[in-house]
This record gives C-alpha cells, sequence and structure tokens, in this order.
C-alpha cells in the first residue's frame, strides 16, 4: 500500500527534491494545522468577515447614490450635531482597546519579573476593556438621541430616500456594533477565566473588528456629511 | 522541534456521544457536509417535480393534474394551473435548484465533507459556525418552502425577483403577498449561511493546511472550492443588501426600486422616486458570480476525478488553476450581460460584453485542459468517469451558446427566449449536477465505506446523458424560432406550430427524471446493502485516500499527516503500481 504514516512525534524530513539544501524542518509560524484555539485562524477568519461586510456597505452605498441621481426628490437635511461627538467618543474606544492590548501585551515579561507586576496589569487591562465597551454603549445611546433629533423633524425611515439611507446605514452599523459588544464580553470572559493569556482569548481578533467598526463609522460620517 | 505535536493533542471538539450532537446538531463537517447533501437532494426532487409540473402544463394546458388542486385550490382550480400559478412554480423551481440545490451539492455539501481531509486538517476553522451556517440554510428552505401553503401561494416574479413587480406588494398580483415575503426573508436568511459557509472554508484552507501541504499541492477541487468561497462571500455580501432594501419597500413604505405613478389593481401606489434598475444592478452583481460558485466546485471535482480514471495527471495543473481564480475574478465584471434589453446605456452593453467574451477564454483553457487529460489515456470506464466525460460534453453544449448571448446584437433578439433557457441549464444546472453525480459516485465509498451499483450507475448515466440532450437540444431551436420563455401557455400564432416540439421536450423531461430514481434507488441500497469498500478503491493520490472508509471523527485517528507530493502523480512507475499518493515519501524523479 503507497501510503505512509508516521507515529505522533516523530521527526519529519522534508526533501527539497534533490536540490542539496538541508531538510526544512524550521516551521512556517502560522500555517500548520492548528487544534484547538488558535489567535491565526480567528485572526485570518475576522479579517474576512471584515471584507463581508465593507462590500455589504459597498453594496448600499452603490444603492445610495443610484437611487440619489435617478430621481429628483432628495431631500437634503442636516445632520445632527450629536453625530459628531459619537464619532469622537468611537474613536476613543479605539484608543482604550488598544491601551488594553498593550497591558496584556506586556504580562508575559511581567510575569518573569513579579506575580503582582502582572496582576495589575491584569487588572488593568481589563479595565480599559470595560471602558471600551462602555463608550461602545455610549455611543450607540448617542446614536438613538439623533434618530430622536430626526424624529423630532419629521424624517422618519420612509419619509425621504435621504432619510431612508441615514437610518439603514446608521442603525445596521449600531446593529454590528452590538454584535462587536457582544464579542467584547466573550473576549472578557476569556482573559478573565485563563488569566489574561491574551493569543488564546481572541482578543486580536476582536481588535480588528472594533478598529473596522471605527473607522467605517468615519467613513459613514463622511458619506452622510458630503451626500446628505 | 514542531509546535505542532503540542497543538496536535487535543482535537477542537471531543467527538459526540448523544444522537443529537452526533447526527442533528453536529459540528463534524462530514456530518455537516451530509446534511447539506441531504437537503439539496430534498431540494433537486421537488424542484423536479416543479418542473415537470410545469413541462405537463405546457405540453397539454388544459389537462387537469391530479392532487395539483390539492396543492393550491385558488392556483389550480380542477387541477389546471393558472398562468399566475405557473409562474409561481417557475420562481419556486429556479430559487430551489439555483440556491438550495446548486449553491449546495457541489460547494457546501462535498465541499464541507473532503475540504478539510484534502488539505489534511482534523476539522474546518470554525465548527460551531460550521454547524451554525448548515442550520441556517435549512432555516431558509423552511421559510422558502412555507410560501406553498400561504393563502396567495409562492410569488410569481422568477428566481430573479425584478422590482418593480417583486416590491410592490400583494395589490401587484398572487403570491406577491406574503408569498413574496417569505422568499425575501428565506434569501436573506440564506445569505448569511452562505457567508458564515464562505468564511469557514477560507480561514481553513488558508490556516490548517497540514505539513507538506501547500497551496500548489493541494488538490483541484480544494483550490476550486477556495476559489468558489472567496467569490460567495463577496457576492452574497451584496445579496443581502438587495433583499434588505427589497423587504424595506415591501414593509416600510420606502421607495428604493418602486417608481412613481404605478397603478396596479386600480389602486395608485404610494411610492415614488425609485430606481427599478438599481434592483436589478444588485441582483445581478450578486447574480453573475453565482452561477460561477455554481459550476466552479464541479469543474473541480471532475478535475479531481478525472485523472484518477485516466490514469494521466491533470494537464496542465497550474494553468488549470489560474484559470479558476481568472473566472473568479473576471465574474465580477460581466453582470450586465444579463441587462442588455433592461434599458440601461446601450454603450455600457459593449463593456459588459468584452469582459463576457474574455471570461469564455479561461473556461474554455479549463475544458480543453480536461479533454487533454484523457487524450491517449486508457480511461478505465466507471459512473464516475462517465459523468466527468458528460460533464465536459454539456458544458461546452452550454457554453457555445454563450458565445451568441454574449454579444448584445444577438442578445436583444434571444434574450427570454428558450435559446436562455437552453443554455443556463446546459452550462449551468446539467453540468453542475453531472459534477455533483461524478463526485457523489467517487466519493461514496468514502463517506459510507460502501460501494455503489455500478451497473446501475451506468444505467443511470446513459438514461441522463441522452435524456438531458433530448430535453434542452431542442430549446435552441425554440428560442431562435422566437418561442418566448416564462409563458404558462403558446397561443399565438407563431407558437402554436412549436407545441410538438414542447410534447417532446415534457416526455423527455418526465423520463429523464424518471431515470433520477435509479440513482436514489442505488444511494439508499448501497447505503445499507453496498459492498464494502477498501480504504482507496479508485487508487487515488490525495489525502482522503489515505485515510479509512468512513474517515473517523478527527478524521485520519489521530496520525498526523505530512504531504510530500502534489494530486497529481498518475502515471508514474512506482514499485509495480502507477502512482504515488500525496503522503507518500517515496522520492518522485520529477515533479
Amino acid at each position: 500500500m503507497a501510503t505512509t504514516t508516521l507515529p505522533p512525534g516523530a521527526d519529519i524530513a522534508l526533501d527539497n527534491h534533490g536540490s542539496g539544501k538541508p531538510p526544512d524542518l524550521a516551521p512556517r509560524p502560522g500555517r500548520v494545522t492548528q487544534s484547538g484555539p488558535s489567535s491565526q485562524k480567528s485572526e485570518t477568519g475576522m479579517w474576512v468577515a471584515v471584507s463581508a461586510i465593507g462590500m455589504s456597505f459597498a453594496a448600499f452605498t452603490s444603492a445610495m447614490f443610484v437611487r440619489q441621481d435617478s430621481s429628483t426628490d432628495w431631500q437634503h437635511f442636516q445632520l445632527p450635531y450629536v453625530l459628531y461627538l459619537n464619532t469622537l467618543i468611537l474613536i476613543a474606544s479605539s484608543v482604550t482597546l488598544e491601551l488594553s492590548r498593550q497591558r496584556f501585551a506586556a504580562i508575559p515579561d511581567a510575569a518573569r519579573h513579579t506575580a503582582a507586576s502582572a496582576k495589575s496589569l491584569l487588572a488593568s487591562g481589563i479595565y480599559w476593556l470595560y471602558l471600551t465597551a462602555a463608550l461602545g454603549l455610549i455611543f450607540v445611546l448617542g446614536q438613538i438621541l439623533a434618530w430622536r433629533n430626526l424624529a423630532a423633524q419629521g424624517l422618519f425611515l420612509a419619509t425621504n430616500p435621504s432619510s431612508s439611507f441615514f437610518y439603514l446605514f446608521t442603525a445596521l452599523h449600531a446593529v454590528h456594533l452590538l454584535g462587536g459588544m457582544g464579542g467584547l464580553f466573550y473576549v472578557l470572559r476569556k482573559l478573565v477565566r485563563n488569566g489574561g493569556v491574551a493569543e488564546t482569548s481572541g482578543l486580536s481578533a476582536f481588535s480588528i473588528y472594533w478598529h473596522f467598526m471605527d473607522l467605517l463609522w468615519v467613513y459613514l460620517l463622511l458619506l452622510l456629511a458630503i451626500r446628505m | 522541534m514542531h509546535e505542532t505535536s503540542a497543538a496536535h493533542g487535543a482535537h477542537q471538539h471531543a467527538a459526540p456521544t448523544s444522537f443529537i450532537r452526533k447526527h442533528v446538531f453536529s459540528l463534524d463537517h462530514k456530518v455537516i457536509g451530509k446534511q447539506y447533501y441531504g437537503l439539496a437532494l430534498l431540494a433537486v426532487f421537488i424542484g423536479m417535480g416543479l418542473s415537470w409540473l410545469m413541462r405537463i402544463h405546457l405540453g397539454w394546458p388544459a389537462w387537469p393534474i391530479p392532487l395539483l388542486d390539492k396543492l393550491s385550490a385558488v392556483g389550480a382550480p380542477q387541477g389546471v394551473m393558472t398562468p399566475e400559478y405557473y409562474l409561481s412554480l417557475m420562481t419556486m423551481h429556479g430559487t430551489l435548484m439555483v440556491f438550495f440545490v446548486l449553491t449546495n451539492a457541489p460547494f457546501a455539501a462535498f465541499g464541507n465533507y473532503f475540504l478539510p481531509i484534502q488539505i489534511g486538517a482534523e476539522d474546518m476553522a470554525f465548527p460551531r459556525f460550521n454547524m451554525m451556517s448548515f442550520w441556517t440554510t435549512f432555516v431558509a428552505f423552511l421559510f422558502m418552502m412555507a410560501a406553498f401553503f400561504v393563502s396567495d401561494g409562492p410569488p410569481i416574479s422568477g428566481w430573479t425577483a425584478y422590482a418593480p413587480l417583486s416590491a410592490v406588494g400583494g395589490d401587484a398580483g398572487p403570491g406577491l403577498a406574503m408569498g413574496q415575503n417569505l422568499w425575501a426573508i428565506s434569501i436573506a436568511i440564506f445569505c448569511i449561511g452562505s457567508l458564515l459557509g464562505a468564511l469557514n472554508f477560507i480561514a481553513t484552507t488558508l490556516d490548517l493546511r497540514t505539513k507538506g501541504m501547500s497551496l500548489a499541492r493541494m488538490p483541484y477541487s480544494s483550490w476550486a472550492w477556495f476559489v468558489t468561497s472567496v467569490i460567495a462571500l463577496l457576492a452574497f455580501a451584496v445579496l443581502l443588501p438587495a433583499c434588505i432594501l427589497l423587504i424595506l419597500d415591501r414593509t416600510a413604505g420606502t421607495s428604493f426600486f418602486i417608481p412613481a405613478g404605478l397603478v396596479l389593481s386600480d389602486k395608485l401606489q404610494p411610492h415614488s422616486g425609485g430606481s427599478v434598475l438599481l434592483w436589478q444592478h444588485l441582483f445581478w452583481f450578486f447574480g453573475h458570480p453565482e452561477v460561477y460558485i455554481a459550476i466552479l466546485p464541479s469543474i473541480g471535482i471532475v478535475a479531481h476525478i478525472l485523472p484518477v480514471f485516466a490514469r494521466k495527471p491533470l494537464l496542465g495543473p497550474r494553468a488549470a488553476v489560474g484559470c479558476m481564480i481568472a473566472i473568479g475574478f473576471l465574474s465580477y465584471m460581466v453582470w450586465g450581460h444579463h441587462m442588455f434589453v433592461s434599458g440601461m446605456n446601450p454603450f455600457s452593453a459593449t463593456l459588459f460584453s468584452v469582459p463576457t467574451l474574455i471570461i469564455t477564454i479561461p473556461a474554455t483553457i479549463l475544458t480543453l485542459l480536461l479533454i487533454g487529460t484523457v487524450y491517449g489515456a486508457k480511461l478505465r470506464f466507471t459512473s464516475a468517469s462517465l459523468f466527468c466525460l458528460g460533464f465536459i460534453s454539456v458544458f461546452i453544449s452550454g457554453g457555445i451558446s454563450g458565445f451568441f448571448l454574449a454579444q448584445p446584437s444577438i442578445d436583444i433578439y434571444l434574450h427570454a427566449t428558450y435559446f436562455v433557457v437552453a443554455h443556463f441549464h446546459f452550462v449551468m444546472a446539467v453540468a453542475s449536477l453531472f459534477g455533483v453525480f461524478a463526485g457523489t459516485y467517487f466519493w461514496f465509498p468514502k463517506m459510507t465505506g460502501r460501494m455503489m451499483n455500478e451497473t446501475l450507475g451506468k444505467l443511470h448515466f446513459w438514461l441522463t446523458f441522452i435524456g438531458v440532450y433530448c430535453i434542452f437540444m431542442p430549446m435552441h431551436y425554440l428560442g431562435l424560432a422566437g418561442n418566448v420563455r416564462r409563458y404558462a401557455a403558446f397561443v399565438d400564432d407563431y407558437l402554436i406550430p412549436l407545441i410538438p416540439v414542447h410534447k417532446f421536450i415534457t416526455i423527455a423531461a418526465l423520463l429523464t427524471g424518471a431515470a433520477q430514481f435509479i440513482f436514489l434507488f442505488n444511494l439508499i441500497w448501497s447505503r445499507f446493502k453496498g459492498p464494502i469498500a477498501s480504504e482507496n478503491p479508485w487508487e487515488a493520490t490525495s489525502l482522503e485516500w489515505s485515510t479509512t472508509s468512513p474517515p473517523p471523527f478527527d478524521n485520519f485517528g489521530g496520525r498526523h499527516m505530512v504531504v510530500y507530493n502534489g494530486p497529481n502523480e498518475y502515471g508514474v512507475e512506482n514499485n509495480g503500481t502507477d502512482f504515488v499518493m500525496q503522503t507518500s515519501a517515496e522520492k518522485v524523479s520529477a515533479s
């Protein structure tokens, strides 16, 4: 039978087909089979998800351009000012997320010195994550304020294509952000349970998503500010 | 030493013990693949049944179909279907077949089962997302089937659901109230399931390949699943917004797609300003890549299977992979060729026609590479290899009509005629299904540990092959003669002489459909009574043949598979055999 299987843990020699070079034993980082939780595949998965979400917002963007130009019924309106404040809040949440990640990244080095310094880094890392969540929540509340502002002006979902797209974009972004918050609490729980090992908590994948939500919001704000 | 040995220790999820976890809510990609296959099997027989109803009506419009009035008293009083009900059946036939069969069977079913094994992984990258993707698709199927049982029936707007017909609601006709709502919700849910699945495929292919399994050594079916998943990710990410906008138009009073001044059923519709073309652009931006999602996995399956039975390597494997990638890339540039007569700027028709003609080049190269693989080979004739040859035949037959339709000048005449129906059935439906059949006969031993019956398989092939030609070849003639599609009856004077052709097609369709029950019987019988299969009955090289039939829970029984060769080592002298397995450490002189 032309099959060769090796016992677990066997040394593996890869022959470069007579090239004369020694077998390549060095493992290629992040590209070999890994069972169990791994930050590599969760990061890959997150980039893929981010591409899909970006593509769907691109579709909505093109729909808006076509709708705006296909008819003369587009009614411009002033964007509620709270949106700009919300933008700052969301950018701040990205900053707090990075501050949190820095602390978790410093834990392995600190653990070599004292357990206390590692513990304090863990505590402050968790703190900054909670702050990120709080800022995200404030953002969503701010979006609700923006919607109430528009409703007070008589602009609802079906009032005008401009308001339709406004509600559509902001609501979809908020829904994705709330989903991200769910992810944040999942990561938080893991970090608390495993004592701050960031690699297996999904923190890097989560941060890709959160920063993307931030960038997406900035893009949407510019789009709405220019086109509305 | 090797970081993999520590990480390999624990499988991502422990082997399940309860019945529910083993067979229903399973995290195992093999079970999920079989679940997708079962769903596709159910959908294809329903879709086929719908096509029989349509064909009987077209050939014999006044003939009452028994029991049809039980399905819909309004749609088929006394068993004779109304024109609207014909359109409902047509809509559901197309929707079920394109979404629940052609996107599920070659891609989700076989891909889920075999991609991890072929790359040497223990499971997909995200098994829980995998389980969610299947059950999401199943929920979408339930919503779709529910449309049959609402009072108004299924929607009549076609699987393409063009606005404004699909967007205005119940005033526009039967099935367009609750039926269309259920359709739109079902497709939106289906998008989410497909996106989750595509994400899993991409992450698995990029990150879970075993040691030695470089991208260059991946089997061609894995390459096809990978390219398809990238296409699917970006395409379904556009269909979901389109469905959301449609649902908003239908329920929230917005006017994305509905123009002003529409009067339907004597009622002025309370919408204005929307763009009908917007729906077509959004839909076909998804819709054209979707047809490549339907066909590429089958091309990959045939490219994987043919060398096994030809005992000859695939000709030009790197060109084959390059062509798959080129098709994926170009598929996003051609969507307007579905819209040549839509009223869009006629100069943009050229912008779409040129890439459409260009995309025929990689498709042709792939076909020639497949033919070149069997050229000069001593082909082993099995059901699987016969379906591969049949795939080449129908893909060419369907592809040639594409050359004509790619040109706006000819398409103006042929658009919405049976010529188009012939084209897409040959090149997408039949070809893709032949790939699924080939894959089934080929991989059944691996999936179940038993062989399918070869005599029945060959009988199934010949009846199906002759049958599909009898069904779809005459449709080219009908189209050229001006026979419009999506008509429930042919009463115009230029159509009446064509009715005998329709009768012939109907009889062919019924007989070919009956032949599929041979396949179904073979599938079920062999599952329980077929001869036991060995680990590698076809003498193939790829990793799925390096494990037991069926594979154990973690695919390789705890072994850490190491890959030394590509998948194409056929026809080489190797210790008395003529092939070298991918996991074999024997040195190959030229690779």
